[in-house]
């Protein structure tokens, strides 16, 4: 964003980007563009882009998903700066207009009118398309018209929903940032290895939602059986993607190209005490190193920082947790004692790497079935991992910053 | 010369359809059809026998008609029909341990073919996404058809090992459902208002009852040894089924389902065996590459396609998706209108 100060303002009405680079429109601006009815408001490709004209504010806001890199984020407010101040008597006005205009001054409310006045407020000029599509969306989900995999993932719902509810969090709270996406494969199996902590699995969660968001992809993750022994838990967890973390579906997937994402510490990990953060525990069995050795696919160690201190884990209650057949029952500075309050997670800062990935395909055939190879490559990316969290402390300024 | 087919079960819808249409083929001369109770149907051409399997006159019959090629259908799925529990397990598990033992003694018998069902793998959290045919299950099913489907495999195999000369061929079929066949699974989906366990939504696989036949019939007339799913591709999940059928959910708590179940079984509006519940609480998918690659049946309906045909065939729900379809297209279109005229 080293261009914000030569951002014209907005795109004039013309279909576009609205960067000023552009004097053609992009082509999916031109099938978006509508025919000409009204002098243009809005750019519709502004909606789209999400990138901050200046020109949209308000509603709008509400329905645009944030988009782009948190870096991005906090930056834009500088060009649109010195455009904000006369949109807000001009949307002053549309909205006494709606007001003003009701037919009949009381003379019974019209209701349609209305809703397609707030649907054009909400989605702008687009919004019969707009309208349409969420119509659709809506119709799909109640009469069950769309697909699920074999796995159960729903990949309509994980796009527009889960992971929409996920950004804010991932983007405002932790402020994730993310380095070596470029070690991610853009297509074909691979299995990301990642260190487990946090007591709750957000950081599997916030995993998902940056390999969805930067590299296009989804991570489809392996979890315990009590994930999926627990009601709505497990029911959610397969609606995004995740199977029960076993041999048979770890091959299985990697065999049919997905990216899968394992956690192989399990509780282990993330129900360790807050003493031993950053510690990595034993890492399984070295199950994963089997499965990606058999279908031959790389391995991505994936380092995560910030986690560790979500919730601080400073106690168990081991007899609590026998009685709930749960591993443990975590104890944390303000939980139970603040009740729900205390469920919130602090906002610690996150650093997610990808490191380079591990090839297993030059291996012999029969590698998956030597304990010394699983074993040997097993703790390479155990000590990869570990090295790189360290390395990755030490950048990070302070746990909330 | 062609071949003497014997099936067992003819007076059940499947059992009876299987028969006619093995009458039909060319490579067969005689089909004969065995039951406790007389068809209530037309078999055609099927010369009907009425046996009880429990019994060992099944091995006369074996014998006396030179028969080549026995067919198990009728290893029921729900007590119901059978009138209670201990009769169905009588029927399954007696019935097949004296249909063995004169299958072994029959000297002409060549080949055996048993309809089992993917009951077998059970249901658990514990489950692999698909279960290849080698899978045991995670938890072994202890009561109703998923135990009697285990035992009547085991003998199954015990035939084959004393044996070896009969070509032992054991389909072991997803869920069967079509428009014109009465199911336990078929009289959930037509519940008016249908019972879900709260907090869990299982993957289906459904067979369509066209692709049960066919896999049976086509199995009688090939000779391919072995253990194979049936099921068409892909899954549904229940939430998604029960919507397609346009009807309504009622989640019900798990501490509840065992008396919503008993309830509904005194009531006899529907049977929730334990077995049951388990696979509408966790669901199970089967692997059908070995059906594609060595039985090399192709099914002509995938799992969405079969449960949409079953769907027409039964009245829509309350919440029928034309009717949902319609009250779309009717709320844009009236929106529509009336921002141009408003």
């Amino acid at each position: 964003m080293a261009d914000a100060e030569v951002i014209p303002l907005g795109a004039r009405g013309r279909p576009g980007r609205a960067t000023g680079r552009r004097t053609t429109p992009s082509s999916a601006a031109r099938s978006l563009a509508p025919p000409h009815r009204h002098p243009a408001r809005r750019d519709p490709a502004d909606l789209d882009t999400g990138r901050g004209t200046g020109r949209d504010t308000g509603l709008s806001e509400l329905t645009r998903e944030p988009a782009g890199p948190v870096e991005s984020r906090g930056e834009p407010s500088g060009a649109s700066g010195p455009v904000a101040p006369p949109e807000e008597p001009r949307r002053l006005l549309d909205l006494e207009r709606v007001i003003v205009d009701r037919p009949g001054g009381g003379q019974g409310f019209d209701v349609a009118a209305a809703i397609a006045r707030a649907a054009r407020e909400v989605f702008g000029d687009d919004w019969e398309r707009r309208l349409a599509e969420m119509l659709a969306f809506a119709r799909r989900r109640i009469t069950g018209d769309y697909a699920v995999d074999e796995f159960g993932f729903d990949a309509e719902l994980t796009s527009t929903f889960t992971m929409a509810a996920l950004r804010p969090l991932a983007e405002h709270w932790f402020r994730i940032e993310v380095r070596g996406l470029d070690n991610i494969p853009t297509e074909g199996g691979a299995l990301v290895v990642a260190n487990h902590s946090g007591t709750v699995p957000i950081d599997a969660l916030m995993t998902g939602l940056v390999v969805h968001d930067r590299a296009q992809r989804h991570l489809r993750m392996l979890g315990a059986d009590l994930v999926f022994r627990l009601p709505f838990v497990g029911r959610l967890a397969r609606r995004g993607g995740a199977t029960l973390a076993c041999g048979e579906d770890a091959e299985r997937m990697l065999a049919k190209g997905e990216l899968v994402g394992v956690w192989p510490e399990g509780f282990k990990g993330i129900g360790k005490p807050f003493k031993e953060r950053y510690t990595l525990q034993r890492f399984g069995r070295g199950g994963f190193v089997s499965a990606a050795l058999r279908t031959r696919v790389p391995i991505v160690p994936c380092s995560i920082v910030g986690a560790e201190e979500i919730y601080p884990l400073v106690g168990n209650l081991p007899s609590l947790a026998r009685l709930l057949g749960v591993p443990y029952v975590p104890i944390t500075p303000f939980f139970p004692w603040l009740g729900p309050l205390g469920m919130f997670p602090l906002p610690s800062k996150w650093l997610i790497e990808f490191g380079e990935p591990i090839r297993t395909d030059a291996f012999a055939g029969d590698a998956a079935d030597d304990p010394m190879v699983v074993f040997n490559l097993t703790d390479q990316v155990r000590e990869t991992i570990q090295q790189t969290l360290y390395a990755l402390l030490v950048q990070r300024r302070s746990v909330f910053f | 010369m062609g071949r003497v087919v014997l099936v067992t079960g003819v007076s059940q819808g499947f059992g009876g359809r299987l028969a006619r249409a093995l009458c039909a083929d060319s490579g067969v001369e005689h089909v004969i059809g065995v039951d406790v109770v007389p068809p209530r149907g037309d078999l055609g051409a099927v010369h009907f026998v009425r046996a009880d399997i429990r019994n060992p006159v099944i091995a006369k019959v074996i014998i006396g008609e030179d028969v080549d090629t026995v067919v198990h259908t009728s290893v029921i799925a729900s007590p119901g029909r059978a009138g209670g529990r201990t009769t169905m397990k009588e029927l399954n598990v007696i019935g097949t341990m004296q249909l063995l033992a004169a299958c072994q003694k029959a000297p002409r018998l060549r080949k055996l073919v048993v309809k089992s069902s993917t009951a077998v793998y059970g249901a658990s959290p514990r489950d692999p996404a698909m279960f290849t045919e080698d899978m045991a299950p995670k938890r072994m099913p202890r009561s109703g058809f998923a135990k009697d489907a285990i035992e009547v495999e085991g003998y199954v195999r015990g035939l084959s090992r004393r044996r070896p000369d009969i070509t032992v061929t054991l389909l072991r079929h997803a869920n069967v459902i079509g428009p014109a066949l009465d199911t336990a699974m078929g009289r959930y989906f037509t519940l008016p208002a249908v019972p879900t366990v709260m907090g869990y939504d299982a993957r289906l696989q459904f067979c369509h009852e066209r692709d049960a036949l066919e896999s049976m019939r086509q199995t009688v007339v090939d000779d391919v040894p072995g253990t194979f799913n049936i099921a068409g591709d892909g899954l549904l999940m229940l939430s998604q089924a029960v919507r397609r059928s346009g009807r309504p959910t009622v989640p019900i708590p798990e501490f509840a389902v065992s008396a919503v179940g008993g309830f509904f079984r005194s009531s006899r509006v529907a049977d929730f065996s334990p077995e049951q519940v388990a696979y509408l609480t966790y669901g199970r998918g089967v692997d059908t590459t070995r059906m594609r690659d060595i039985l090399g049946f192709e099914p002509a309906f995938t799992t969405e396609e079969a449960f949409a045909d079953f769907v027409r065939g039964h009245t829509p729900g309350l919440l029928d998706p034309e009717r949902i379809g319609a009250a779309e297209r009717g709320l844009s279109g009236w929106l529509r209108g009336e921002a141009r005229h408003g």
